[in-house]
């Protein structure tokens, strides 16, 4: 499946409506960073197939992500790199081989009209995007015009490209509800690896693995839930909540999926392992913050290499 | 009263003075602020449905948004807390808990000076293809349809909070003369501005959606429309009052409400008075 996306649709929370938004924000800020984009323009989210692209005019595009061996013309091209595409080519897609989401970004962004300050796909609301649904063959992206395209490939430097590994630790901070467990639940929950269920998607990943124990119930009054919320309803088995996912929930949160490790989490796929690591709130700003440098080296090599942003 | 808050351990007190008109319970009341992730938190102001301390967390609600929305990102009213997005590389935790302990303890002043609400006439048309289970809902509580409809229009009820699928309100204050048991088998399709009861509450479902609550009616008006300036016809802390309209007048409504000559009728009242 294939979406347009940007980073989300931020304010409405209070009225119900998820933020949705790209799920791999890493990758998704690195496409647009090596395509000359401003950190927000609107892309294309390919999930574990990919799709083709008929080029009537020239563009630059950068492709981040899982390796969906893309093949320009022909010609395979390097992942994590932004690169030239002359009029009447061809840009396409196979099955992801690490990894399981692909930014497409163009020089420019996608423009579509944006829906309530975004132009995110939102499915449930069909909301964003192309009238609100999935890419389907036959759509016409229209990319708003940049000037003067750059003709140099413009690799990411590569200590900046994460490698997708089939067993992935997830830093998480424990809470908001973390009391309502018992000592031995929260220790399985640190100790055991879960497996990624099949049951993953925009929403919400379901794991398999050692039963969390409540010391009550499952159950709370609602509140609110935001990505990255590890639920534990009464099966005790972890549900992970990803950019779609609803704004409130009635399921216990034993701990929350620090923002740079949910971008990794966006790449596991059925069967990936999965481990939780607690870490102090100064820690994951720590990551944060390390990630912000990421991004400005990225831009500053990017913008060495090709004009500046659009 | 005396107002406790615990933030890590470290317990903030402050002098809080009580409406007399006000609910708020009388024990002394703990305030939780507990992390959600590296980028929020939550201000617990109880652990079970209250409306006075649903009306606290919409209090605090306002007073984050009007005093400091350079510092936080996005607020989420919910039944019995508060969940504050913010970016911890603009604002530390300590510093936002700390701001947040001070504006907890101004929370009745805003009650006394500003705490207004509205209550929203939502038109519904009742019984028939829009409502296919309001016969039902009569006969599972022995009253008929039309005592039905005179108790779920007899009073303006609450939104809690507004969750599930974008605009749809947990409403708060059914009668329990109609509360009713939601569907066996969920349907596939429920159209949008569909009225329904599941249990003791009643709700509009504001997309097409699936469901399984009992459909007694339909409203006319778009509770949800992603076009218009505003987008949601209410938010978490108005009120909602049903009003019975006949199916003839249903389409005419739902034209204004389609060429955009509808004006939804607000009052705005104290909260206390809702």
């Amino acid at each position: 499946m294939s979406t347009i996306q940007d980073k989300g649709r931020t304010g409405y929370r209070a009225f119900g409506m998820p933020i949705s938004g790209v799920m791999d924000s890493y990758a998704f800020t690195m496409a647009n960073i090596l395509a000359g984009n401003s950190r927000n323009a609107a892309v294309v989210e390919m999930t574990m197939c990919g799709g083709r692209f008929r080029f009537p005019n020239e563009a630059y595009v950068a492709v981040c992500g899982a390796d969906m061996q893309g093949k320009l013309n022909g010609k395979k091209i390097k992942n994590w790199s932004g690169f030239y595409v002359p009029a009447h080519s061809e840009l396409a897609f196979g099955y992801a081989v690490a990894g399981c989401r692909t930014y497409l970004a163009f020089r420019g962004g996608i423009d579509v009209p944006p829906a309530m300050g975004s132009r995110s796909t939102y499915l449930r609301a069909k909301l964003g995007g192309i009238e609100g649904r999935a890419l389907q063959s036959g759509d016409v992206l229209e990319i708003a015009r940049a000037e003067a395209l750059p003709r140099e490939l413009n690799e990411l430097a590569h200590s900046l490209v994460p490698r997708y590994a089939n067993d992935l630790h997830l830093r998480v901070i424990l809470g908001p509800q973390d009391d309502l467990f018992t000592e031995y639940g929260i220790a399985t929950f640190l100790n055991q690896a879960y497996t990624v269920s099949t049951r993953n998607d925009r929403m919400a990943y379901l794991l398999e693995g050692a039963i969390v124990a409540h010391k009550t119930g499952a159950d709370i009054v609602s509140d609110a839930l935001c990505p990255g919320a590890v639920q534990i309803p009464g099966s005790g088995i972890p549900i992970i909540m990803m950019a779609d996912c609803q704004t409130t929930g009635g399921y216990a949160k034993i701990a929350t999926v620090i923002g740079p490790d949910l971008a990794k989490l966006a790449q596991a796929k059925a069967d990936d392992k999965i481990r939780f690591v607690s870490c102090s709130d100064a820690e994951a700003v720590v990551a944060l913050m390390t990630e912000k440098k990421c991004y400005e080296k990225a831009s500053s090599a990017s913008l060495s290499k090709i004009d500046a942003s659009v | 009263m005396r107002l406790k808050i615990s933030i890590d351990g470290k317990t903030y007190e402050a002098e809080v003075k009580v409406l007399e008109d006000d609910a708020i319970p009388r024990q002394i009341q703990k305030i939780r602020m507990l992390k959600v992730g590296e980028q929020g938190l939550v201000v617990e102001f109880g652990t079970e449905i209250d409306p006075a301390v649903n009306a606290q967390v919409h209090r605090l609600a306002k007073i984050l948004t009007d005093e400091v929305p350079e510092k936080i990102l996005e607020v989420v009213p919910t039944y019995r807390s508060l969940m504050v997005y913010f970016d911890p590389l603009v604002i530390g935790r300590e510093n936002l808990q700390e701001n947040i302990a001070r504006y907890l303890t101004s929370l009745e002043t805003v009650a006394a000076a500003s705490d207004t609400t509205r209550i929203i006439t939502i038109p519904v048309s009742y019984g028939g293809e829009f409502g296919p289970d309001l016969e039902f809902v009569a006969r599972h509580n022995s009253v008929t349809e039309d005592e039905v409809i005179a108790i779920h229009t007899s009073t303006p009820y609450l939104v809690y909070m507004i969750g599930f699928t974008p605009g749809f309100p947990y409403l708060g204050g059914m009668s329990e003369r109609i509360a009713t048991p939601r569907l066996k088998t969920p349907r596939v399709k429920i159209p949008a501005g569909s009225v329904g009861i599941a249990g003791k509450q009643t709700g509009i479902y504001p997309i097409e959606s699936p469901g399984g609550w009992q459909l007694i009616g339909r409203t006319p008006l778009m509770v949800f429309n992603p076009s218009a300036k505003s987008p949601f016809l209410f938010a978490a802390g108005d009120y909602l009052q049903f009003a019975a309209i006949k199916a003839e007048e249903y389409g005419a409504l739902k034209e204004q409400v389609a060429s955009g000559n509808y004006a939804p009728v607000v009052r705005n009242v104290s909260r206390a008075g809702a």
